[in-house]
């Protein structure tokens, strides 16, 4: 008996303490950077688009929101011909950019994208491009990757050795 | 039976399997790279290693490698033997010391067999920290692309493309850590089967061309089972779409038909289904001669009930491409009487004759499996590298079946393939081939003939001759020809499985009965003769089966002027008679609707164009050459206006109030009247379940469950997702919903299963490896040999070819791409396919000084043809070849008599 | 001013009073419990978010009205009325000032108990119609738990009469003046907010609603303007109790300085913010629990509190 009044002695006395709401949109809230918000697409170090249309992003999503088709440019780079998210669907898991071993994917820390058509949530590659590499500087998938591309023959990637000469007979 | 013990426990096992055939076979998971179910052990990756023990007092065990060891009664062994689980780990990361990083952007990842044994091994960390080695790619054609560095040396590729296909120009270069697998230059690779790399590479080098410029993850196809349409064998398999488009074609396993490989043409002839001769829309043509318009279904739908109103002559005619439900549809639209199967007349004589060899006479028809399993075969007249290629690679396969014998005898497992091929050498089993110009398996024979085609009628009916000399004989033969008949029926007669193989390859009647006598004569003595007829179209049995009269009689009802109006279905008559005499059948037949997928030529003169579906848009029955009837199931819902052939055919009964359209809600309905209307096609019924099969209340889901980008696909559209359309033909869905496990066969939409995401995953759906599907093969035999005491042999021998002075017999020659209507539609076949020539031998042209390339003037049946000479030495005198079908050449009945150059008339002998 | 249009005013000036209050509860209880809960509550609609009240009530009745196709028709219509109906007929024995009231009936606290047994009906009626499961445990748990709390609610309020010798409620104040009730009745008062809350079925006594076991319980099919009558009922009951609470126990209209008026509406205010902390502050007890404190403890208390103001009536010679 006692006890429930203590409670709810407790409880009003917190009539005095400090909110801790915060007035969005007076007042900005702190947003970490790692925060999962409006996604975007990056470019590598270099200016290139980053996505390599690997799909492995669409079949992580939970809710299958993104949709792609791979092409290929004339420098021999995978590209997304289109690359599509619909936001409307997506719940911020951040499944997407884990599952991106080109790091082109990321969540950013924006997430004022309210709209009052469910329509003008669908975003194309041209609203999700960004020109620089986001939250991860330096990396340029093709520098990795056995795929030779215009600009970088077999052998040129990272630890790589130049290529075998088949008609070599060196043992 | 042998019991083997897996981790002490005892398992029942078929006698004469190495122990990883026996361990997949009982649905363990051992991982292997270098053992292929049909090209069977080397032992060359490693991989596959297990425990064995001595005995069961044995605890320490030696390290063995599965494929290598003979499930032989009693053997004990541990497959989750830790020593044996950190060997096989061990030998992936040895694997994997060079692999480069390229999953990404690799074609086979989501699919690739070495990913899922990278992850069973639970190889995930590289601590290799030196460089890798890098190739240098090559240019292998429009079908198979190349990329080196991801090999991990299992010799698979060499030893399907070499040892299995009979290929040539690929092979291993190099030495040490630098082995090479490849061409000796870069260039279009030579075989017929290139395409089976692409799923016999366990990795990314070898992969699929015609899917990368459209690339799509196995995991975002929407497959559905499928027959392929190029040719006449039926092989199973599984087109995947997206997004509207079909994305590619891969093996759909069957141990009666195409097992695990499938040809070029079958597997890149897909395209066609994408291509910009697709008919997109309803067209109405005006007026003759004009451009056609496009108008609404409700319009054509009116203007076509006014055309088709009560008492008009109203004629259909049917095709070997178009399924049998179409088929069916059109003749109950326009009655059995009015019905014409649109084959050609000699075409249409030729099936009709096979079909009752088959029905009729002792001699059972071969499945591909079959073929493989003869071990004594005779060709007559049948290329069939070009015209049935799988036929080509089954009887690569047959040869061995003599040798092999021999190994039994010298107890070499069948599945030590080194040891095996080593000991065989070159030997190998008897295979004649007559035909008129050289093919692409003569290497393999032990015998070969070339003549005209009555001269190998000739030689067929010497055969059957010697095999039972009650048959006429054959005067006149030269000695050689008389030996070479002699041979032919002694290793034919000493043969535990003949195989006759033919087909309407030469359009010869004779050919196919002294095929039939041969048979026939070896099935009397009492040998399990078989008989193989290859046959121009993908449904041409089933066709016979439906019945109804050629072309020809069509065109001689119109002339007669008894005809108002025709409906043509799937089918382009420029293809099968002659242009003028067709010509002739438009200026008749004031109306002519057409329904077809592509624009042809005969839709260029129609009057209502109506847009059907491709194989891959529609469901439907196909009967081939074996007599199996198949189902193939639509894969997607076309755009557009198109729709299923036998759908716009029941539009047109419904808009001409026929009652019959009534009844028909569903493919099943159509089965079902057609069954009952054509009693031969009884068991059609009994091919699959019908569209209301569920497994546990769902349907098969066409998509597979890790299908990507559901609500985001058309979303910029219309953001709210539309109900997944419904299937009221077959028990599939169009969307991922649907129960997700084992099917009956014929329903198995694509090979997956939980740790198996490549091709390889089918080994979880076979009763055992290489046996039937669980729940057997699919497809239904419809032609059993009659049980005939007497077979009625065929007693007219044709008499010899005899040289003429100032003319030349012109046979059909024909070309694995380009003679086939659909498949060179597609870029990548195009790309190969020749242009039209005419093949002479060039003794005949010597001392005219003709060179190959030169453009020599052929006059045919009246018309002059302009066309390049190809020297072809291996023709017999007097017989010139033109190929068939090759895009820009025209229909000629064939073979006929021409003359070449006439003006310089001496050049022909 | 004739006598009809006076009385006329005090009725509907009543029923204005009541009725806005019962409407901004709405958001005065939305804020509150914020406020205890470290956060703001509506506060962007209007001055403080007040005209969230409005906001809130437009669209409760833009809702669509909807009577599920398996519901009694007209009893689901009648049930909701029922409640709304029996606590406003109780404020009409409410004196608000000295002489200010509906009706001055000298049975007042009868005509109260009684009413607010009416409001049982409206509950048990509606849980009964909605012809759902949950629905139906919902009008069963209030048809027990209103009934059983009635009993000692008549009880523990009779000790008020005993001490005031009237059922009027005027004359109950009146007789405050002196010392207000709560002193002397101090047990009566304890059973009386307690079943109070009980028959009000607000937390933590709100067990036929228990949206975590019943879904909502009675009213889990109500929507619309129909829901907005059992919102606005409750919010009712909540006044009424407090203020009778301000009337029996603390002196109603009684206090310096300020008029009468004013007081009654400061006190009832107090109380019914009291009611919004139980809320904010307390669980739900189990239903069991529930009907064992009353029984057990309640009864008891009620009957030790009457007999015992009996005995010292008695022994004063009152
Ligand atoms: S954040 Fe999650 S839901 Fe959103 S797109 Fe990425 S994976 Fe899909
Ligand atoms: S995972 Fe990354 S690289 Fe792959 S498709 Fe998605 S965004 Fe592109
Ligand atoms: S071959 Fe397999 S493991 Fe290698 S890069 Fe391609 S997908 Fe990855
Ligand atoms: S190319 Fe493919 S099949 Fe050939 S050895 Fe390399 S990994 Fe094996
Ligand atoms: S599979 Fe056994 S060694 Fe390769």
């Amino acid at each position: 008996m006692l006890s429930l009044l203590k409670t709810m002695w407790t409880v009003f006395l917190h009539l005095f303490r400090r909110k801790i709401t915060v007035s969005y949109p007076e007042e900005k809230p702190y947003v970490p950077p790692r925060w999962r918000g409006r996604i975007i697409l990056s470019c590598d170090p270099d200016g290139g688009e980053r996505c390599v249309a690997c799909y492995l992003c669409a079949v992580a999503c939970p809710v299958d929101c993104i949709a792609l088709q791979a092409a290929e440019d004339e420098h021999g780079r995978r590209y997304p011909e289109f690359f599509r998210i619909n936001f409307s669907r997506c719940i911020f898991c951040g499944f997407c950019e884990e599952a991106c071993p080109a790091y082109a994917i990321q969540l950013t820390t924006d997430f004022e994208m309210g709209e009052y058509k469910r329509q003008n949530l669908v975003y194309e590659k041209e609203d999700l491009l960004i020109s620089g590499p986001g939250k991860y500087p330096g990396y340029n998938f093709y520098r990795t990757a056995g795929l030779s591309i215009e600009g970088k023959d077999k052998g040129e990637a990272e630890n790589e050795l130049p290529p075998v000469d088949v008609r070599g007979i060196m043992p | 039976m042998a019991t083997i013990f897996i981790d002490n426990k005892p398992y029942e096992v078929k006698e004469g399997q190495d122990l990883l055939q026996a361990c997949l076979s009982l649905g363990f998971n051992v991982p292997y790279f270098c053992w292929h179910p049909a090209m069977h052990s080397v032992g060359a990756c490693r991989q596959c290693a297990v425990k064995q023990y001595k005995d069961e007092a044995d605890t320490r065990g030696k390290i063995v490698m599965s494929c290598m060891t003979p499930a032989a009664d009693g053997t004990r062994i541990s497959i989750d033997d830790p020593e044996a689980k950190a060997f096989r780990k061990g030998v992936i990361e040895w694997l994997m010391l060079n692999h480069p990083h390229d999953c990404p952007v690799c074609d086979e990842g989501g699919e690739c067999h070495l990913q899922d044994m990278t992850v069973m091994t639970g190889h995930s960390y590289r601590r290799y920290r030196f460089k890798k080695r890098t190739y240098r790619n090559q240019y292998l054609g429009p079908f198979v692309n190349h990329e080196m560095d991801r090999c991990i040396q299992c010799y698979r590729c060499v030893r399907f493309y070499r040892d299995y296909a009979g290929g040539r120009d690929l092979n291993v270069f190099a030495s040490h850590d630098h082995v090479y697998f490849g061409r000796h230059e870069d260039g279009i690779l030579q075989s017929e089967f290139s395409g089976n790399l692409v799923e016999v590479c366990p990795t990314g080098v070898f992969t699929d061309k015609t899917l990368k410029k459209h690339y799509t993850r196995k995991w975002d196809l929407q497959t559905a089972p499928s027959v392929c349409v190029h040719c006449s064998l039926g092989c199973n398999t599984i087109p995947g779409e997206r997004y509207g488009k079909l994305r590619r074609v891969s093996d759909r396993y069957n141990s009666e038909v195409n097992g695990y490989f499938l040809c070029d043409r079958g597997r890149f002839g897909y395209e066609f289904v994408n291509s910009g001769r697709r008919i997109p829309q309803v067209l109405v043509r005006p007026e003759r001669n004009v451009d056609a318009i496009p108008v609404s279904r409700e319009e054509v739908l009116e203007h076509i009930s006014g055309v088709l109103h009560f008492g008009a002559r109203v004629i259909g005619i049917g095709s070997p491409r178009a399924s049998l439900e179409a088929n069916f549809a059109l003749r109950s639209l326009v009655g059995p009487e009015n019905y014409y199967s649109g084959m050609s007349e000699k075409e249409h004589a030729l099936i009709s004759s096979i079909i009752k060899i088959l029905e009729k006479g002792p001699a059972r028809s071969a499945s591909l499996n079959d073929v493989m399993k003869s071990d004594a075969v005779f060709v007559l007249g049948e290329d069939v590298l070009n015209t049935a290629p799988m036929l080509g690679l089954a009887l690569r396969q047959s040869v061995r079946q003599r040798p092999m014998e021999a190994e039994r005898r010298l107890k070499i497992p069948d599945w030590h393939d080194a040891a095996v091929r080593a000991a065989m050498q070159s030997e190998r089993g008897p295979l004649f081939i007559a035909t008129p110009a050289g093919t692409g398996i003569d290497d393999i024979a032990a015998g070969t003939f070339r003549g005209a085609p009555d001269d190998i009628a000739r030689l067929g009916f010497a055969v059957a001759h010697e095999l039972n000399n009650e048959l006429p004989e054959v005067t006149g033969l030269s000695s050689k020809v008389h030996g070479l008949a002699k041979r032919i029926a002694d290793e034919l007669r000493n043969a535990g499985r003949p195989l006759i193989v033919s087909g309407t390859g030469c359009l010869s009647e004779a050919v196919i009965h002294a095929a039939a006598n041969i048979a026939w004569a070896l099935c009397e003595k009492g040998r399990k003769a078989q008989l193989c007829f290859a046959m121009p179209e993908c449904n041409s049995v089933g066709l016979g089966f439906i019945g109804g009269s050629s072309i020809g009689m069509a065109l001689k009802a119109a002339d007669e002027g008894r005809v108002d109006a025709a409906i043509v279905l799937e089918n382009d008559l420029y293809r099968r008679v002659d242009a003028a005499q067709l010509d002739r059948f438009f200026d008749k037949v004031k109306n002519v609707i057409v329904i077809d997928h592509v624009f042809t030529k005969t839709s260029a003169k129609a009057d209502v164009i109506l847009p059907a579906g491709s194989f891959a848009e529609t469901t439907g029955t196909v009967i081939n050459n074996e007599g199996r009837a198949q189902r193939f199931y639509q894969v997607f819902i076309p755009g557009l206006d198109i729709q299923e052939s036998r759908q716009w055919l029941r539009d047109m009964m419904a808009a001409s109030h026929i009652p019959l359209a009534g009844q028909w809600k569903t493919l099943d309905d159509i089965t079902a009247a057609m069954t009952e209307a054509i009693p031969s096609l009884k068991q059609v019924r009994e091919i699959a379940p019908g569209a209301t099969y569920r497994e546990t209340g769902m349907r098969v889901p066409r998509q597979p469950h890790r299908y990507s980008g559901r609500t985001a696909m058309f979303s910029h559209f219309l953001v709210h997702e539309p109900k997944p359309p419904e299937d009221t033909d077959a028990p599939f869905s169009f969307s991922m919903e649907g129960y997700e496990g084992r099917h009956p066969s014929p329903l198995i939409p694509r090979f997956w299963s939980p740790g198996w995401n490549s091709v390889q995953a089918v080994n979880k759906f076979q009763r055992e490896i290489n046996g039937p599907l669980r729940g057997g093969d699919t497809g239904k035999r419809l032609i059993e040999p009659g049980d005939i005491e007497r077979p009625a042999y065929f007693t007219v021998v044709p008499a010899a070819f005899n040289v003429h002075d100032n003319e030349i017999l012109v046979v059909p020659l024909y070309h694995i791409f380009g003679s086939e209507e659909l498949s060179v539609i597609s870029p990548g076949v195009a790309e190969l396919s020749s242009k039209p020539y005419l093949a002479l031998n060039p003794r005949g042209l010597k001392g005219t000084g003709t060179k190959e390339g030169e453009e020599i003037k052929l006059i045919l049946n009246g018309r002059t043809y302009n066309l390049p000479v190809k020297f072809m030495s291996d023709l017999p005198d007097g017989v010139a070849g033109l190929p068939f079908g090759l895009p820009g050449s025209q229909w000629v009945e064939l073979p006929a008599w021409g003359r070449v150059n006439p003006e310089n008339a001496d050049i022909v002998q | 001013m004739n006598d009809v249009t006076g009385h006329l005013i005090i009725i509907f000036g009543v029923l204005f009073a009541f009725m806005t209050i019962a409407g901004g509860l709405i958001w005065v209880e939305r804020r509150l419990l914020a406020m205890w809960q470290d956060r703001y509550g509506p506060n962007r609609v209007g001055p403080f978010g007040l005209f969230q009240v409005i906001a809130d009530m437009v669209k409760i009745f833009a809702k669509e009205d909807w009577i599920p196709p398996f519901a009694d028709k007209p009893v689901f219509v009648l049930a909701p009325v029922i409640i709304v109906l029996s606590a406003l007929m109780s404020f009409t024995v409410l004196p608000l000032a000295p002489g200010v009231g509906v009706v001055d009936l000298n049975i007042g606290l009868l005509f109260f108990l009684a009413m607010s047994s009416l409001g049982v009906y409206s509950i048990t009626l509606a849980g009964w119609a909605s012809g759902s499961k949950y629905s139906l445990l919902g009008g069963l748990r209030a048809a027990a738990q209103m009934l059983s709390y009635e009993v000692f609610m008549g009880l523990s309020l009779m000790g008020v009469v005993m001490m005031a010798g009237s059922f009027n409620l005027g004359d109950i104040v009146e007789a405050q003046k002196g010392m207000w009730f709560c002193i002397p009745q101090f047990l009566g008062l304890a059973v009386f907010i307690i079943s109070g809350v009980a028959e009000t079925h607000r937390l933590p006594f709100d067990l036929p609603e228990a949206e975590s076991e019943l879904v909502a319980g009675f009213h889990a099919e109500y929507s619309g303007i129909k829901f907005g009558m059992f919102f606005v009922g409750e919010y009712l009951g909540i006044t009424l109790i407090s203020a009778l609470i301000a009337t029996l126990f603390f002196g109603g209209w009684l206090g310096p300085v300020f008029p009468p008026i004013v007081w009654f509406f400061i006190k009832t205010a107090v109380f019914i913010c009291g009611f919004i902390l139980l809320r904010a502050s307390l669980p739900r007890p189990r239903y069991d629990q529930l009907m064992a404190l009353g029984w057990k403890v309640m009864l008891p208390l009620s009957l030790a509190n009457l007999m015992v103001t009996a005995a010292v009536l008695l022994a004063t010679g009152k």
